[in-house]
């Protein structure tokens, strides 16, 4: 409960939320109409949310802002807020630490169908929440930086330094330099980019691993049609990609391999250095799928000696929409598409320069948290794992020990993996399992499957990928759901024998 | 916040079943939309037609009941039931034909799928109860506690031939909301609540044979298994053992048929059966498909239970069949034998045979 100076206003309310309730003195509906809670993003933890209250019925107009004192009913931090609290036009804004992320975190994740039951996000792997102050750094480009970057006047101007910050901050994400990055729509661009700019010929031989994503091996398959040729890495049991015989498949024809930095199902870490270091002492490019590993763990481009690095922005908690490849210096590469010089002629078209700007401050915010995050989301998913494999048995981790902190892919024997995604969902948590075709409908993992494990295994997996919006309690409460879902669904299950 | 357990509604983005969603979520019921994904259209693209539509499990009909469900702020999955639909539904399909008999796809994907599959996930996800937009009325006899099934108020939307298969503990979870209305009813209803599929043709009966052309279905469907289906070649004869013409394959006849035999004879000519051992295909005169007595197998009593006695009953041999006053016995083993009062114009192996009392309905069978 929010009490905003007592003494000084009378009959002044503030709407509350209903999971951050404010109220100034008596409960007047008018005020708690114009209010709204605000997250004002200070340091990229969205620790720091406001409450912005509109003006328009009164009541604040022309008071300092350092009168304000405000209690905070926070049931975790109990903390006061006093003396923080700033005018901004018509609207009153108090800047206060007033609550954890989880606070921040059930507020932003609102249940639209299910406005009674909370939601706890647990599939960052297949996209990220948008930080609030990268949202408002793109919001800030879409209005103040319109100008088109190509243009020689000032507007332009400004539109190009704009986006030429953001290309540094992404190359400094990458270890590279600001004039090897190229910005594209999305991750699916860029694999497409790097294979298709490589492999321009028919009868060249290209490689990849069997659990690349499907933005790669698509991209093989019509490359296979056109009639270049394409070899398979397999994997191990753990989904990591074999290097034992990558002499033995090399060709004097071959031209690109390409083999992910990080398995988005698994999390699986792939020798990807080792490949890198073959490759090109036999002058073959190098492409790394990066998606699902900028922003987990510590990229450096040079240490791992690839010649292209793909990104994808909503991985990376910017928005849908705007991605990158990291092009090393000299690499040869044909563009997918004509027009203009943009992006030194990898990718004409007029930069999406507010999705730039985003993806520019979330590799800034990634770029200095990975240390920490990685270390908070590693504790998170192994306390997530550890509590599962205890408290339902008959269940087993798929995917090796090294992996992104944030992933883990559990099997649940004789529980089928579609119907425990919607029963956890409809208690408000969000996983994954196995792949959605067109419909939505799910099939098994191809990754799964190249890994060795039966259709039905496969099926019976799911994905738990944490990130920044995650907490212990939600932790915990996952485990509990899960193993409530789990019962439930082996009691119904014809194939699971019960002990 | 304490709230009633979920139902899970069957919905396919047609009229009916975006209908049962939309009233069951007015009347504050708290809701689940589910669509079963039970064929993939795409498997046999020679079939494609261009603009055909009121196809099941079309990416369409999926847009539709995903826009019906978010239109009413219901939560919406798709489930993949495409594995159990082609073992229980499209294979039996196929193999029935091959067999000489004409199958009912509907009531083996009723019986082996919607009602068993779904009922199974629904409970899963935590659903207590199922509503499907189906045509038929349900009741509990207060006397024997046994759930009963009635003819839905609409007669020519009726669906109960198709659900004679249902058992107790199915019915008792399952809610058919629209049995008691007109179709112009829950076209109205559907207008009033502003469903978004609310002008929508009504689907086709067998929703995975697209035009219908369910020989041309089997066609393809063996030639991506591999199987040459011009194996199923023979000779079309007359009852007297005549050999009168060549014909393509079994399971291009169907008992009752007049046209596309391909064979030129004084007077009309008729299937009367097929024998898919010997590859022939009978025909005669209309009056060889008259029959009076014929059994089925694999009984399931519904609204009562198995009679010790035979029972009068109006029986049901087809779904356009108007249901004719007959004896069923019931024989040992799931069978029952059934005596028509007048004979009966083409009584064909593998279709269903429904057992009426008035709306009631009593039971049913495959016919063998």
């Amino acid at each position: 409960m929010f009490v905003f100076g007592q003494d000084l206003m009378e009959d002044s309310v503030v709407w509350s939320d209903e999971e951050m309730a404010i109220c100034l003195d008596n409960n007047r509906p008018a005020m708690r109409a114009n209010a709204r809670v605000h997250y004002n993003d200070v340091d990229g933890f969205f620790r720091k949310p406001a409450i912005r209250v509109g003006d328009h019925e009164g009541g604040f107009h022309g008071l300092e802002g350092s009168h304000f004192m405000a209690y905070v009913d926070d049931l975790r931090s109990g903390a006061e807020v006093q003396d923080d609290a700033f005018h901004h036009g018509d609207e009153m804004v108090l800047q206060a630490e007033i609550g954890s992320e989880s606070e921040y975190r059930r507020h932003r994740l609102i249940n639209w169908k299910q406005p009674h039951v909370s939601r706890f996000y647990f599939d960052h792997n297949a996209t990220t929440p948008v930080l609030p102050s990268v949202a408002d750094e793109m919001r800030s480009a879409a209005l103040e930086v319109w100008g088109n970057p190509s243009s020689i006047h000032q507007d332009g101007q400004r539109a190009r330094h704009s986006v030429e910050k953001a290309r540094h901050q992404v190359a400094t994400l990458l270890g590279a330099t600001a004039k090897e990055i190229v910005f594209t729509s999305g991750g699916t661009e860029s694999n497409n980019l790097a294979i298709q700019g490589v492999a321009t010929a028919a009868r060249q031989h290209i490689v990849a691993s069997v659990v690349e994503h499907p933005s790669v091996l698509q991209t093989f398959s019509q490359m296979e049609r056109q009639g270049v040729e394409a070899t398979y890495l397999a994997v191990s049991r753990d989904g990591v990609v074999g290097t034992e015989y990558l002499s033995r498949l090399v060709k004097a024809t071959t031209v690109l391999m390409s083999v992910m930095h990080a398995n988005n199902e698994t999390g699986a870490i792939q020798p990807v250095a080792e490949i890198a270091e073959f490759a090109r002492s036999r002058g073959i490019v190098v492409h790394c799928d990066g998606v699902q590993a900028a922003g987990r763990i510590p990229v450096d481009v040079a240490s791992l000696g690839v010649d292209l690095y793909s990104i994808s922005g909503h991985k990376l908690y910017a928005p849908k929409g705007c991605g990158a490849l990291y092009v090393r210096k000299g690499t040869v590469l044909k563009p997918l598409q004509y027009g203009g010089r943009h992006e030194q002629g990898f990718r004409p078209g007029t930069e999406n320069v507010p999705g730039i700007v985003a993806m520019g401050a979330a590799a800034e915010i990634a770029a200095r948290d990975v240390a920490v995050e990685s270390v908070r989301v590693g504790a998170l998913r192994d306390r997530l794992e550890a509590g599962l494999l205890a408290s339902i048995p008959d269940t087993a981790v798929n995917g090796p020990a090294v992996r992104t902190p944030n992933t883990t892919n559990i099997r649940f024997d004789g529980i089928d993996g579609e119907a425990m995604v919607i029963a956890l969902d409809l208690k408000g948590f969000a996983v994954s399992t196995g792949a959605a075709c067109s419909s939505g409908a799910v099939e098994p993992s191809h990754v799964l499957l190249a890994m060795g494990l039966t259709r039905e295994q496969a099926k019976s997996s799911i994905r738990f990928s944490l990130g920044r919006s995650n907490d212990e309690a939600q932790v915990d409460a996952l485990i509990a759901a899960a193993a409530e879902c789990a019962g439930r669904l082996r009691r119904l299950s014809p194939t699971y024998a019960h002990a | 916040m304490l709230e009633k357990p979920p139902i899970a509604v069957a919905m396919s983005g047609g009229v009916d079943s975006s209908v049962v969603a939309g009233m069951l979520k007015q009347r504050g019921e708290n809701i689940i939309g589910l669509t079963m994904q039970l064929w993939n259209q795409r498997r046999l693209p020679e079939l494609s037609v261009e603009g055909a539509s009121g196809r099941c499990c079309s990416l369409d009909d999926v847009y539709d009941a995903r826009a019906v469900a978010n239109q009413f702020g219901i939560p919406y999955y798709v489930v993949n039931f495409e594995k159990r639909f082609e073992e229980q539904v499209v294979k039996p399909f196929v193999e029935d034909y091959l067999a000489g008999r004409t199958p009912i796809p509907c009531t083996l994907c009723n019986n082996f799928v919607k009602f068993d599959q779904f009922i199974e996930l629904a409970e899963s996800v935590g659903a207590a109860q199922i509503a499907t937009g189906h045509y038929a009325r349900l009741q509990v006899d207060e006397a024997t506690g046994r759930q009963q099934m009635l003819r839905a108020v609409d007669s020519t939307k009726d669906q109960t031939y198709f659900l004679f298969g249902l058992t107790q503990a199915q019915l008792a979870r399952t809610l058919f909301p629209l049995g008691g209305y007109e179709k112009t009813e829950v076209r109205r209803i559907a207008h009033e609540l502003g469903v978004l599929v609310a002008s929508k043709n009504d689907s086709q009966e067998i929703c995975f044979v697209p035009n219908g052309d369910y020989a041309a279905f089997i066609d393809a469907y063996f030639r991506e298994q591999g199987v040459d289906p011009s194996h199923a070649t023979g000779e079309i004869m007359d009852t007297s053992g005549k050999v009168l013409g060549e014909h393509t394959g079994v399971h291009r006849y169907t008992v009752g048929q007049r046209k596309g035999l391909g064979i030129a004879v004084g007077e009309p000519l008729y299937v009367i059966a097929t024998e898919p051992g010997t590859q022939r295909v009978v025909v005669g005169r209309n009056e060889d498909l008259q029959r009076s007595t014929f059994t089925a197998a694999r009984v399931n009593w519904i609204s009562i239970a198995e009679p010790t006695e035979p029972v009068r009953a109006e029986i049901r041999i087809r779904n356009r069949h108007v249901p004719s006053p007959g004896l069923v016995t019931a024989l040992p083993g799931g069978r029952v034998e059934v005596i028509f009062d007048e004979p009966q114009r083409a009584i064909t192996p593998g279709q269903g045979a429904v057992f009426y009392s008035g709306d009631l309905v009593l039971g049913g069978g495959w016919i063998e």
